[in-house]
């Protein structure tokens, strides 16, 4: 674990605006099969200059999360509601036109597959060209072809002039990345939000990404939420921690706090499952048996009752997202378990880990 | 990119002398089962004619002879219908200034309108608009043209007398005869093709609409038009350019042999027509061979067309 | 504490496998059952699909309802005269005009044709006659094409590139100019039991020409499946091609190949119509909608009946076709956002 440079509590000091404010974020789908819940209350803030974790498996809310703040899920079939402000704007309600005006502007997005996330027919400088003129219409070609040429200079793709006339396919996944990166930079955002940057990517390219991120929040102090549903990923880079199950939030705290302090039976299961060169390779890896509940027909009380070997009756009935520890009043969990019992449990073996779910 | 060039074109050559082999096959061989020069002689022939056709034609030397002259007689303009009195190239260069008429005024016209017709269906998709214009290209696919055109010769132009009841002026005789003589029959051709082209469009837009680079173009917070303009339909007429390249090479080589009957044009599918009830062996084989001719190569074309557009394929 | 051991101890066994939290949706219900229930849903598709059958019921009692018009009425219909209104009118005028419907169930319903025969009769008889090219022509093409695709796909190599190639040859022809070549060698030679004679010499003309519309993108499916993990897995087991291909790929091919049946037969019926009007098609003393299409176009402009009622028949019955084979497409491709006629929502 790193030493994070901004305070350990993590929440923003009284009468400081954080750049990004969730509040209560709900988003469901309309299908033919019914209404679908994909995120059911969601609730956390980014300051500048910090990188906030949401951290999920599949069908947990988290890239719906991200890409509600752009804009990106609106719809016929979607209802959302609740509050998302950048700097106090409202980002739920926004005009399309000022949407627009944001993304790629204020907010920029890069996505888990970079291969079919830039157009194959166009040369990568156009398409940075594109954004930059976009935001900046009286900026001549030329000179926003000298941007993007910085840009992809700037994160580290070599010969960056003559790339700049090459296309999509004529790159490597991790370079590919890092144009994205490069184009997500290309008007300064304030803040940015990666969906999985490195899922698609191979382990060794991974850390460079990661490093090309981490490089990002020191050069231009803009805040990043970093989606992904790996939690070794977040353990080199994240700030805060937010973690997601079936599309609510059940933990959010500091990241040394999630990785030493726990509150949530999740995540003791998503520490569990982390592969570790340390361990006996003879044994099983662990999973969390069982599936996640459909969002369709949610059941009653907490979403992770079915999968939790500690549930007992009160989880019938919806925990709240509150703070069970005096000391840390900013570490979030939603779970009825009494704290001490918690620290109990969750202790298998010497290692944080889910009860049976190890081995 | 040279290699490919290449490579496609060879294929393409490779593939017409395959078409005008089996072309062959169907007309001198299969057809007449036997006596190919009677065949084309026709009934009133005496055996002058019948020997002079079959030394033009090689019928008494081995097939591939045969075969060699029989191409030769096409290419070169010697061949001659017997049973309709004609040399075979020199009528379909006739009928070619109407053909050409028909296809490229219903061709422009139709693609026109399918990406028109086609991008508002796809744009409002599931409403109102959608389901009208849906209705109305299903209506446009099932109608035959013939019968298309017999509707509004009757209706149009036989009750109403707004429109001309089929003919062709040529263009240069008379401008505005021309154009109000084939306005029906373009309306007719296009109505099949719009049908087909707008539901495909619709179906191609609303595919790429999904793909991740959409969704990036929009994240980057391009205006929906330029999304729409520079991102889904670059890549979604492709295949619509591609079906109308190839179908506007049936059209020229008598594809519109309906509509065309239909409307008492003379163009070079009437001629096919024409031919049908009269055996007219060599006008129609000559007609069916350049037709496929002029689809293969069009297909070439556009095959090498989709690699410039879409540098992926220069493999 | 202990209250909370003793509580510990009721909670769900967790080796248990963690039951069934779907449960929204019925467990183990099958694709087809969903599509199944995706086009019921679609009423639009319904409708037409239910229009066409009806179509083909009227067609199939044509026997029935000839035998009802000949026991009504007059013993000469040729050139005979009817009352209309209380006026005998002549059946054909001395134009040789035919009359128009008289919309009288029991006799001329939809007028009379240029020999003085009932129009309804003929247009019921003759829908037989093009329902069973459409039908026999579709099964043709669907049965070849997609065995064609399969050996394609399956072997590559030399079957592949002569299967394709010859696909490249009869694509290069349109299917109107090649049907009429097909349809004349056919109706000159015939082809075994294929005599001019016959409808089934035309149907095999319409089958034949729209083969490769089908061939091709079976092979390509084909070719997908084939790297599956699945395909992989039967041939482990020492499985033999042919059993592979009708076991293992073909099942995964039932929903292209559902969706082209209806596509197949509207071109078919359509083809048919094309054909016979130019007169490279059906010939008498057989009679289609294509041989009245023909017949009524012949007297132009007189009796426009005869080109309007089975034209009209003829443009329903393929309309039909093609919106329920669109409904279909729509039920059986959940993934597609391209939505029916009537969409869902």
């Amino acid at each position: 674990m790193t030493e994070t440079s901004t305070s350990t509590t993590g929440a923003p000091a009284a009468g400081e605006t954080p750049l990004l404010d969730v509040d209560d974020l709900k988003v469901a789908f309309a299908t033919e099969d019914g209404m679908v819940r994909a995120v059911d209350g969601v609730s956390f803030t980014v300051r500048q200059g910090e990188v906030v974790a949401i951290v999920g498996e599949s069908g947990s809310g988290k890239s719906v999360t991200g890409m509600t703040l752009m804009g990106l899920t609106r719809g016929p079939n979607a209802r959302i509601q609740g509050s998302a402000k950048l700097n106090g704007q409202e980002l739920l309600t926004a005009s399309n036109n000022d949407l627009r005006k944001i993304r790629g502007n204020r907010i920029a997005m890069i996505f888990q597959d970079p291969i079919s996330s830039l157009n194959p027919v166009y040369r990568i400088g156009n398409q940075i060209v594109e954004q930059i003129r976009t935001h900046n219409p009286n900026i001549s070609k030329n000179d926003a072809m000298e941007q993007a040429i910085d840009l992809l200079a700037r994160v580290g793709i070599p010969r960056p002039r003559d790339r700049a006339r090459a296309y999509p396919h004529e790159f490597s996944g991790g370079m590919r990345q890092r144009v994205m990166i490069a184009m997500a930079l290309s008007c300064s955002p304030e803040l940015l939000i990666a969906d999985e940057p490195t899922t698609a990517l191979d382990v060794t390219i991974q850390a460079q990404i990661l490093e090309e991120i981490r490089g990002l929040r020191e050069q231009t102090n803009a805040g990043i939420i970093l989606i992904t549903h790996d939690l070794a990923v977040v353990a080199d880079i994240a700030d805060r921690v937010v973690v997601m199950y079936s599309g609510r939030v059940v933990e959010q705290t500091t990241l040394d706090d999630v990785f030493y302090d726990p509150q949530h039976p999740y995540t003791w299961g998503l520490l569990g499952s982390i592969t570790r060169v340390d361990r006996d390779r003879r044994t099983r890896l662990p999973a969390i048996p069982g599936q996640p509940p459909s969002l369709l027909a949610p059941p009653a009380g907490c979403h992770f009752r079915a999968r939790c070997p500690f549930a007992f009756d009160r989880c019938a009935e919806v925990p709240p997202l509150t703070s069970h520890l005096p000391e840390a009043p900013d570490h979030l969990d939603r779970c009825w378990l009494d704290v001490e019992r918690k620290r109990a449990v969750r202790n298998v073996d010497g290692e944080i880990a889910l009860l049976n779910a190890k081995g | 990119m040279s290699r490919f060039v290449v490579r496609r074109l060879l294929t393409m050559v490779l593939l017409l002398f395959a078409i005008s082999a089996v072309t062959f096959l169907l007309f001198i061989v299969a057809l007449p089962g036997g006596n190919p020069a009677g065949q084309i002689a026709g009934r009133l022939a005496t055996p002058a004619e019948i020997h002079l056709i079959s030394v033009r034609y090689g019928f008494d030397k081995p097939i591939y002879i045969q075969y060699l002259k029989t191409m030769g007689n096409i290419f070169t303009g010697t061949a001659y219908s017997y049973s309709q009195g004609f040399n075979v190239l020199s009528e379909i260069e006739t009928g070619l200034p109407k053909t050409l008429s028909l296809a490229f005024g219903a061709g422009f016209f139709w693609l026109f309108a399918s990406i028109v017709l086609g991008t508002l269906a796809a744009i409002h998709q599931g409403k109102y608009l959608d389901r009208v214009l849906t209705v109305l290209s299903m209506v446009g696919v099932s109608m035959p043209p013939f019968f298309l055109g017999a509707l509004l010769i009757y209706y149009v132009g036989y009750k109403v007398g707004l429109i001309p009841i089929g003919g062709y002026v040529p263009l240069t005789q008379n401008p505005a005869a021309w154009f109000w003589h084939l306005l029906a029959p373009w309306f007719t051709l296009s109505v099949l093709f719009i049908g087909f082209y707008s539901r495909v469009l619709r179906g191609s837009i609303l595919d790429v609409s999904n793909e991740d680079y959409v969704r990036t173009a929009r994240a980057k917070g391009l205006s929906e038009r330029r999304v729409l303009i520079r991102h889904i339909l670059r890549t979604s007429l492709l295949p619509i350019i591609s079906l109308w390249g190839l179908d506007m090479a049936q059209v020229i080589g008598g594809g519109a042999i309906l509509t065309e009957t239909v409307y008492n044009l003379h163009g070079v599918g009437q001629l096919a027509a024409n031919s049908i009830g009269n055996f007219d062996t060599v006008t129609l084989m000559s007609i069916v061979m350049l037709t496929a001719i002029a689809v293969v190569v069009m297909n070439a074309l556009i095959d090498i067309f989709y690699a410039v557009l879409d540098p992926r394929i220069r493999l | 504490m202990t209250a909370f051991a003793s509580e510990l101890s009721s909670a769900p066994e967790p080796e248990e496998p963690i039951g069934d939290e779907n449960e929204a949706l019925p467990p183990g219900i099958g694709p087809y059952a969903l599509a199944w229930r995706r086009l019921r849903r679609n009423k639009v598709a319904m409708f037409f699909g239910g229009l066409f059958l009806l179509v083909v019921v009227l067609c199939l009692l044509a026997p029935v309802y000839s035998h009802h018009v000949a026991h009504i009425g007059y013993a000469n219909q040729d050139y005979g005269t009817i009352s209309i209104g209380g006026k005998q009118v002549p059946i054909l005028s001395d134009h040789d005009i035919p009359i128009g419907p008289t919309w009288n169930i029991h006799h001329f319903f939809l007028g009379a044709d240029d020999l003085g025969r009932d129009v309804a009769v003929r247009l019921l008889y003759g829908g037989r006659a093009s329902l069973e090219i459409g039908v026999v022509g579709m099964l043709i093409t669907m049965v070849f094409g997609t065995i064609c695709g399969l050996l394609a796909g399956y072997f590559r190599g030399w079957i592949d590139n002569l299967i394709s190639r010859i696909n490249d040859i009869i694509w290069a022809y349109p299917a109107v100019l090649l049907g009429i070549t097909i349809g004349m060698v056919l109706n000159v030679r015939g082809l075994g039991p294929f005599k001019s004679t016959t409808l089934m010499s035309t149907a095999l003309v319409v089958g034949f020409v729209y083969i490769p519309y089908v061939t091709r993108p079976v092979r390509a499916q084909v070719m997908m499946l084939r790297e599956r993990e699945f395909i992989d897995a039967a041939r482990q087991q020492g499985m033999r091609p042919i059993r592979i291909m009708f076991s293992e790929i073909l099942p995964n091919l039932s929903s292209t190949i559902i969706v082209f049946i209806p596509l197949m037969l509207a071109n078919a019926i359509i083809l048919e119509a094309a054909l016979t009007y130019l007169g490279a098609g059906v010939k008498s003393p057989n009679a289609s909608w294509g041989t009245m299409l023909q017949s009524g176009l012949q007297d132009f402009p007189a009796g426009f009946h005869n080109v309007l009622i089975p034209g009209l028949t003829l443009v329903i019955t393929v309309m039909s076709v093609n919106i329920f084979g669109d409904g279909l497409r729509d039920a059986l491709d959940p993934r597609s956002k391209v939505r029916g006629i009537a969409g869902g929502n």
